[in-house]
């Protein structure tokens, strides 16, 4: 866990980052620490990416600094704006695809989800110094408590789930970095890890499940 | 004044449809909002069991989030699935005729009161229906049994531990060696994205349909229940503690088990043939379960813990 990162608040020992996020904000971040965030929080997913790239079509809000959350959320709609009810974040691999040209095209320098992500993903991360992290997926209502205010909403076209929503967060987490600057991918070694445990596993239990006739 | 006594009498008395869809609403607020008891208790056990500073963190998030969802009236996870209805009617039940609008009109219900994710896209025009209801959606699969009422359960899925899902038809000579690697490679390929510890359930049959049909049966039944085939029932537990060894961990970020459990359901296969089936639940498996008679009165079964 690295133990000093610079222009992060750190309060009750907890390190906060803030947007705008700059390079140097993260560079002594390492995956494993875990991390909160304040500011300006959007979410994208499959859509989104598929518009920004496929389309060449940016959203009314700069994301350059910014943050995204791979999130669908589900919201009620009020007589004073809109409220979120439950948000939680989704598979972040279905966005890999497109996610290292959505780093260089938007400047964005955080982003959230679920699960990793892969190796084109972790070297833009590296080239254009932003991070990925996992907001623990599920604990949609304690993030949703964690969203102060729905600021605006952009393609709201594409339904709820994939609208772009513009949140306003106050110590958004625990967010556990899975990609740091330096490219390091967390869930690409636990899954080294996890196939050398699965094939010790499989070597003990397969002569016990030998079901046959003869 | 007489006239309007008797519109409001009127009003309170409900036709059989809109009772029933009343019900399936109630059940699938209680379902969106609380985990089902069986997931409750795997999960405080298996959090005793984590010992790192990670694993405790992250239960803890789990288990603040059921703690807020309940008091705040609101969906543990914001992925409340496309809707799946697992009905057992009774060939007496009265009502089976208006059972398919009742399970659309509670769906409807439900996406606006509870409220509920809009799920549903629109195959081939990909426009969210924005109500839940598309081309069989909410999906339901019927099975007819003897008596006068109805055992429903309803499966609330995201499509983080819908993913993983697969079958595949393997050669006899495979045996069930092929099945548990079949198995494990799902998991660890596919595993940790669909929010570990993970519910997994495991189909085996003829073709890719049976298998894939067994495996949702399997999720749907108890954590900690086993095949009453003592053959199977030794897989479950011997697959359990394999993947466990794997260390997948409370979200996939490691820890000393991956899974709350392994259920094993089974057809007889065609002598060339093994169907194997994987499907998984979350550690935010929610299925809802209710018995209704032919009175309407019902009683929902899975969440005995979380109704007062
Ligand atoms: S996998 Fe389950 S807990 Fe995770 S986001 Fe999807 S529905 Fe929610």
């Amino acid at each position: 866990m690295s133990d000093n990162i610079e222009n992060t608040r750190n309060i009750n020992d907890k390190k906060i980052l803030t947007t705008p996020i700059f390079p140097e904000d993260i560079a002594s971040l390492h995956i494993g620490d875990i991390i909160y965030l304040t500011g300006m929080l959007v979410t994208c997913r499959d859509d989104g990416h598929r518009r920004v790239i496929e389309s060449d079509c940016m959203p009314n809000f700069n994301l350059s600094g910014m943050s995204i959350l791979h999130a669908g959320p589900i919201i009620k709609a009020t007589p004073s704006g809109f409220e979120m009810i439950s948000i939680g974040p989704t598979t972040s691999r279905r966005m890999e695809m497109y996610e290292a040209e959505f780093i260089k095209r938007t400047g964005v320098k955080l982003i959230i989800g679920k699960g990793g992500m892969g190796a084109k993903t972790a070297t833009a991360c590296k080239q254009y110094k932003a991070l990925h992290c996992v907001f623990p997926g599920g604990c949609a209502v304690s993030a949703a408590t964690e969203v102060e205010e729905i600021v605006g909403v952009e393609w709201e076209d594409f339904g709820m789930p994939e609208a772009f929503w513009i949140m306003k967060v106050k110590e958004f987490g625990p967010l556990i970095v899975s990609i740091d600057t330096h490219g390091d991918n967390l869930f690409e070694r636990n899954k080294a890890e996890f196939n050398i445990k699965k094939e010790e596993a499989l070597k003990e239990l397969l002569p016990f499940v030998h079901y046959s006739h003869n | 004044m007489a006239h309007v006594k008797n519109e409001i009498t009127k009003s309170k008395l409900k036709t059989p449809k809109e009772q029933i869809t009343d019900i399936l609403s109630d059940l699938l607020k209680v379902t969106a909002i609380a985990l089902p008891d069986d997931v409750f208790e795997s999960l405080k056990k298996m959090q005793a069991c984590e010992d790192s500073e990670l694993s405790k963190e992250l239960y803890s998030c789990i288990f603040d989030n059921l703690d807020k969802a309940e008091k705040l009236k609101r969906p543990l996870c914001q992925d409340t699935g496309v809707l799946q209805f697992f009905i057992k009617a009774g060939v007496r039940f009265p009502y089976l005729a208006l059972l398919g609008d009742a399970i659309k009109d509670a769906t409807q219900n439900a996406t606006s009161s509870v409220p509920l994710r809009h799920n549903v896209v629109e195959s081939f025009d990909e426009r969210n229906t924005g109500n839940n209801i598309g081309t069989l959606a909410p999906w339901c699969e019927w099975e007819i049994i003897d008596g006068d009422g109805l055992e429903i359960d309803v499966y609330l899925a995201g499509g983080g531990c819908t993913l993983p899902g697969r079958s595949k038809v393997l050669m006899p000579l495979e045996g069930y060696e092929g099945v548990v690697k079949f198995v494990f490679d799902t998991i660890v390929e596919w595993g940790v994205n669909a929010c570990p510890p993970l519910v997994v359930g495991v189909g085996i049959g003829t073709c890719a349909t049976t298998a894939s049909i067994l495996s949702k049966k399997a999720i749907l039944r108890k954590i900690g229940s086993s095949n009453p085939n003592p053959k199977a029932a030794d897989m479950e537990r011997r697959m359990k503690i394999g993947l466990d060894n794997i260390g997948i961990g409370p979200l996939g970020l490691k820890g000393k088990q991956s899974v709350q459990c392994v259920n094993i359901e089974y057809a007889a296969h065609h002598p060339a043939t093994l169907g194997v089936g994987v499907t998984v639940g979350c550690w935010a498996t929610r299925r809802g379960s209710i018995n209704i008679k032919n009175d309407l009165s019902y009683e929902i079964t899975s969440h005995k813990n979380k109704i007062n």
